[in-house]
């Protein structure tokens, strides 16, 4: 049965020769597409990096919405937080009929005191708590037809543009976090730096992340096939990603473009020779979007999982006022 | 100043006149003897560059003096400044121009505010500019004071990034501990990450936080109401110009048909010396042409003398401490700075209290034998 269903579909590619018929298993995929379109995507993100570097603008520019935020209110001047908070922010956006749940999760105060030592673990708290969420409505006895997901898909670590090499807390931040998240470094402010100085930094951060171990997304180890490795390994090439941000437009050339208007020039956000937001863009939208997703429930989600049952050596969940949380 | 007060103005004029000529004394020309004597002896000034890595700052010195004080720097990575402490690095340099000599230091504080933890990073910035002080208040005090050299810092440029959205808590509390021993002169770092209004407003920002914390950065002085009308207009645009937006450069790029100081970018050149592009040349005008010499007098006639009334009051008030508590021994300021005498003085001092506290005993047993 199996065989002859093989080579009925066969038969259709190659040109239209029907051996035995079409059967029509190809319109899956078109099933499985109204279906998502219905019941819409749900993606997590989170931003971290200090203060002033464009966080907020940039995921506007992701998205093309005054999505973060900072747009709904205008708190331009407010204080500088003395621990790091986690403030999350919810829109749904929707795009050729495709409906998204977009979480914008910020980490105001990462980065900006004095004294910056484990201002990570309000965050992997935040992560792990996440988790815990989703582990909890897996396990119980009736669960809901659709687990609200809750958990971060991807963090985008914004790396400030010095122009030398990784800063310590970097290095701490993004070693620590990698087994729990995906990170997508991307350096901010990039229009600070010069092609050769842009091309030099990112050189050496890559260096300094691989001597650390760190491995930012597309981990290499998840690569699922040779066409994957390929690819990702050309993005792994190019990135952490140099971008520029802005929400304003101006006139280039009879066009209107999102840029930054100096007394030199403008910055074009949108122009390859400019900076690499449009590569993020495609990369993380356009192409890996559902890659960030599985990666996020297959492997940390599981490997958070994993560690819980062994723990405590059964599939009763505990309350989350247990602070005997793993370390990951 | 006595009834000669009417030939300020007077130069010196060959007329017929001789009964003006016998009024004429001649000190008008100390201006010009004065500038003769310390051309031949040569200025000297310390500056000191202070913010995170990755501000510019030795790209903004070369640019300033037209140096390459940096050549032979090794940067470190990030796992190699795990441990590192703040460290104080300086260049010295000499520069002639139309005869006149500039012994220049600079002062560099690499590691500042790196690490994760960054309490109290500034302590070894303030620990140098005190022991400057204290070398030359002892040489002062000494006898010979022929050769007396001046390594006090005379200004400090404070760099702040420009990314954030005004004064982050490591900047105020920097400037807190430094602004009454050193002229800090606050810049903003990398200025053509932001455009003109993002300019404006970081300023307006920066401005504000400084007033509200009570920093006191360094203040232009006031113009003489006898100066020319565009001098005063100058100053003034001076003053509304702080901080200063800077950007530097060491490369030299094709502009307009000229060679400039600049940075090329993919949609546009950014030329050091425009003045609409950044605040470089009021910087270096300010700090070389125009108050450099002002630096120097602030720093010995406010910050210095601040210093040494402390330290004076403090001698004094231990001293007073010290006859209070009987001492045998007592314990007079030393007039060299060397830590291992001091050590060995305060060892003999000791044993000396230890033998006469011993001799007190013996004398007092003797003294029961007796009765």
């Amino acid at each position: 049965m199996f065989f002859v269903i093989f080579l009925s579909t066969r038969g259709v590619f190659s040109g239209g020769s029907t051996l035995l018929g079409y059967i029509g298993i190809d319109t899956i995929i078109e099933q499985m597409r109204k279906k998502t379109m219905k019941t819409g995507f749900d993606f997590n993100i989170m931003v971290v990096g200090p203060s002033g570097l464009g966080k907020s603008t940039l995921v506007n520019t992701l998205f093309k919405s005054q999505v973060s935020r900072k747009s709904a209110g205008w708190a331009r001047d407010e204080k500088i937080p003395k621990t790091v908070e986690i403030k999350s922010v919810s829109h749904v956006i929707e795009e050729g009929g495709v409906k998204m749940k977009l979480t914008i999760v910020d980490t105001p105060g990462f980065g900006d005191q004095i004294n910056n030592d484990n201002c990570w673990e309000p965050i992997s708290k935040y992560i792990n708590e996440q988790f815990e969420k989703f582990l909890k409505e897996e396990v119980n006895i009736t669960r809901k037809k659709r687990i609200p997901d809750t958990r971060v898909h991807c963090c985008l670590y914004f790396i400030p543009p010095t122009g030398h090499c990784l800063r310590q807390l970097d290095v701490e931040f993004m070693r620590r976090l990698s087994h729990s998240v995906n990170i997508i470094p991307v350096i901010a402010k990039s229009d600070t730096m010069t092609i050769e100085e842009r091309q030099e930094f990112k050189q050496r951060v890559r260096k300094e992340l691989e001597n650390n171990g760190i491995e930012f997304y597309p981990q290499k180890e998840f690569d699922d096939d040779m066409e994957d490795k390929s690819d990702n390994d050309k993005i792994r090439e190019t990135m952490p990603f140099a971008v520029v941000g802005s929400d304003k437009e101006h006139q280039v050339n009879g066009k209107r473009v999102l840029g930054r208007k100096t007394a030199w020039g403008i910055i074009e956000v949108e122009n390859p020779n400019h900076c690499e937001f449009a590569q993020l863009r495609d990369f993380l939208i356009r192409s890996h979007l559902q890659d960030l997703k599985e990666v996020t429930h297959n492997i940390h989600y599981e490997t958070y999982r994993a560690k819980r049952l062994n723990d405590n050596g059964g599939l009763h969940p505990i309350s989350s006022n247990d602070t005997q949380e793993s370390n990951l | 100043m006595t009834s000669n007060i009417r030939y300020k103005s007077r130069i010196p004029v060959k007329t017929e006149d001789s009964m003006e000529e016998k009024q004429y004394v001649g000190f008008a020309t100390l201006p010009n003897q004065v500038h003769r004597k310390s051309v031949k002896k040569g200025f000297d000034f310390t500056l000191m560059v202070a913010g995170e890595s990755g501000m510019g700052k030795s790209t903004l010195v070369n640019s300033l003096f037209l140096t390459d004080l940096y050549k032979d720097r090794k940067l470190l990575n990030a796992e190699e400044r795990i441990n590192q402490t703040v460290e104080i690095i300086k260049h010295t340099v000499d520069i002639e121009e139309k005869g006149v000599k500039l012994k220049l230091t600079i002062v560099d504080t690499p590691g500042f505010g790196d690490a994760v933890n960054n309490n109290e990073c500034w302590k070894p910035i303030t620990d140098y500019i005190d022991q400057q002080f204290e070398q030359y208040f002892r040489d002062e005090s000494g006898l010979n004071r022929k050769n007396i050299q001046d390594n006090r810092v005379h200004c400090c440029l404070y760099f702040i990034p420009p990314f954030g959205h005004g004064l982050r808590p490591v900047d105020v509390e920097f400037m807190k501990a430094l602004h009454e021993k050193v002229n800090i002169i606050p810049l903003i770092a990398k200025a053509d990450c932001l455009t003109p209004n993002e300019i404006k407003k970081l300023k307006d920002r920066v401005r504000e936080e400084i007033d509200k914390f009570g920093i006191k950065v360094y203040q232009f002085p006031e113009c003489d109401s006898d100066e020319d009308e565009e001098f005063k207009q100058l100053d003034k645009e001076l003053k509304e110009c702080t901080p200063f937006a800077v950007i530097g450069s060491n490369t030299v790029v094709e502009a307009r048909g000229q060679r400039v100081r600049g940075r090329l970018y993919p949609w546009g050149i950014v030329e050091v010396e425009n003045q609409s592009h950044c605040d470089f040349v009021k910087l270096r005008n300010m700090l070389i042409r125009s108050h450099m010499h002002d630096l120097k007098d602030v720093t010995c006639d406010v910050h210095y003398e601040n210093y040494r009334a402390q330290c004076i009051q403090e001698m004094t008030s231990k001293l007073a401490q010290d006859n209070r508590m009987e001492s045998p021994i007592p314990i007079l300021p030393l007039s060299t700075p060397d830590v291992d005498t001091e050590k060995l003085i305060k060892m003999k001092d000791e044993e000396l209290k230890r033998m006469q506290e011993m001799l007190n005993k013996m004398q007092q047993q003797m003294h029961d034998k007796d009765q």
